[in-house]
């Protein structure tokens, strides 16, 4: 049974959440992609606010389609993960506990994870169509003249996801693959 | 000489991008479904799974498969005997603006790879042009992934490494790829050329039906032994572990120097897309 979590994400209830646990997200998740990341890096580094609540927030790395007439997104996938490595440690410091992407993490970002607390999930990649119906409202709060990188708002109904690596630093790309190699021995 | 006017061109393109966008190709459906069948890991049944779900949500109401409707890359094989009136680079990019931008596809080129700022029209399209006899025009569309793209490795091989220098090298690049490009993955391979030919036949590997063989007898059993080595080792869809790390393996040689090898590998996700129409 896929556990549900509520966004904002405490940093407590992301050291409870283990690798290869399924989850049903609800609630407010922020969406920032490489250009985002920088920017958002860029302000932190000169001490200045962020335009994202960063405290306990999980950031969905996604550049979605347009949306069309009456639809609130469109097509909503995770994009890789590894083009934010070198971001993602300064954004945990600030307070971000929950991470969504796809694809390897490097040895700082987990670094950072086990030290304050914070957790990274998978979402299915090039799934969008399917993804976006978990999507619920979306809106820009940011850096509108980056198009599909823009930072939105975006609330997100039982949105479906893993957890890839956890605080302890735990990691189903080498347990999953090793439970299924070792299932052949 | 057969007169075609370019604004039949710029059409074509601009249906293509949308169609190939929210539409994977039959050979992909029937490719995933087989694969489906196969699997026997559970994680790995789930997420193939909800893939075929996902291109059934795309096709059934319009949206994109993957949010990357890529970068467009256009392949046009121009018959000799037909004189376009018009520019067709002209015309290839404003079927592209069209397409995605009527179509609500994401723009996600930039007009300079160091000042990374989005042309917004998704221009320019990477164009392949081919001359060859007739009077026809084949256009095929094929948006272009970047999560996969980015997994794609080129050597330059020594003849000594051999084919074995080639299969390890094609095995080093989905190893070092892992779950970043979206496994299950479709891997194109260029062998010989030049550093660039190389590179070209690899893209254009990943344009074949993923169920039709090099019709070299030895190029298609070396693209059936590479996929079993492939699916052996484990990474399976996603990454989470499973058999069907990848659907495809294809394979394009070309002759090539005394003194090289050139091998390149161009990975494509499991929403591999490309759609073509002849004028």
């Amino acid at each position: 049974m896929p556990k549900r979590i509520k966004t904002p994400l405490s940093r407590e209830d992301a050291r409870k959440l283990k690798s290869g646990d399924s989850c049903l997200i609800s609630g407010v998740i922020y969406t920032a992609r490489d250009a985002a990341h920088k920017r958002l890096c860029e302000l932190a580094a000169k001490g200045e606010e962020l335009p994202l609540p960063i405290r306990d927030a999980t950031i969905y790395y996604v550049g979605p389609t347009p949306a069309k007439e009456g639809q609130p997104i469109g097509s909503a996938g995770p994009t890789t993960s590894y083009r934010m490595d070198a971001y993602s440690p300064t954004l945990i410091a600030l307070g971000e506990t929950g991470m969504i992407g796809k694809g390897k993490r490097s040895p700082e970002v987990v670094d950072a994870m086990k030290k304050h607390g914070a957790v990274y999930f998978g979402a299915i990649g090039g799934c969008g169509a399917l993804l976006s119906r978990c999507v619920k409202k979306a809106e820009v709060i940011a850096y509108e003249d980056l198009g599909a990188e823009a930072v939105r708002r975006l609330e997100v109904e039982d949105f479906p996801v893993v957890v890839i690596i956890d605080s302890e630093g735990n990691n189903l790309y080498e347990t999953g693959r090793k439970a299924y190699l070792d299932s052949l021995k | 000489m057969r007169d075609l006017n370019a604004e039949e061109i710029r059409d074509v393109v601009k249906r293509l991008c949308i169609d190939a966008n929210c539409r994977l190709p039959s050979d992909m459906r029937e490719c995933i479904s087989k694969a489906r069948e196969n699997e026997k890991w559970d994680t790995a049944c789930e997420i193939l799974d909800r893939i075929i779900e996902n291109y059934g949500i795309a096709a059934d109401t319009d949206r994109p498969i993957c949010q990357d409707t890529g970068v467009a890359c256009v392949f046009l094989k121009i018959g000799q005997d037909v004189h376009i009136k018009g520019s067709i680079e002209d015309a290839v990019n404003e079927g592209v603006r069209r397409g995605y931008t009527e179509g609500y596809l994401r723009k996600s080129v930039v007009r300079d790879p160091l000042d990374r700022v989005n042309t917004g029209d998704n221009t320019p399209a990477m164009i392949y042009y081919d001359i060859v006899p007739g009077d026809k025009v084949e256009i095929t569309v094929a948006p272009k992934g970047f999560g996969s793209e980015n997994m794609s490795q080129i050597i330059m091989l020594k003849p000594s490494d051999g084919l074995q220098g080639v299969k390890d090298f094609i095995l080093k690049v989905v190893e070092d790829a892992g779950p970043n490009p979206c496994p299950p993955i479709v891997v194109g391979v260029g062998v010989g050329g030049t550093f660039d030919k190389a590179a070209y036949l690899a893209k254009k590997a990943l344009m074949r039906p993923v169920n039709v063989r090099n019709e070299k007898p030895f190029y298609a059993e070396l693209e059936r032994e590479m996929l079993d080595k492939i699916n052996a080792l484990g990474i399976g869809p996603q990454g989470f572990g499973g058999k069907t790390t990848a659907l495809a393996v294809n394979i394009e040689w070309f002759p090539t120097h005394i003194a090289g090898l050139p091998v390149a590998v161009n990975i494509n996700c499991h929403v591999t897309r490309h759609k073509t129409e002849v004028l």
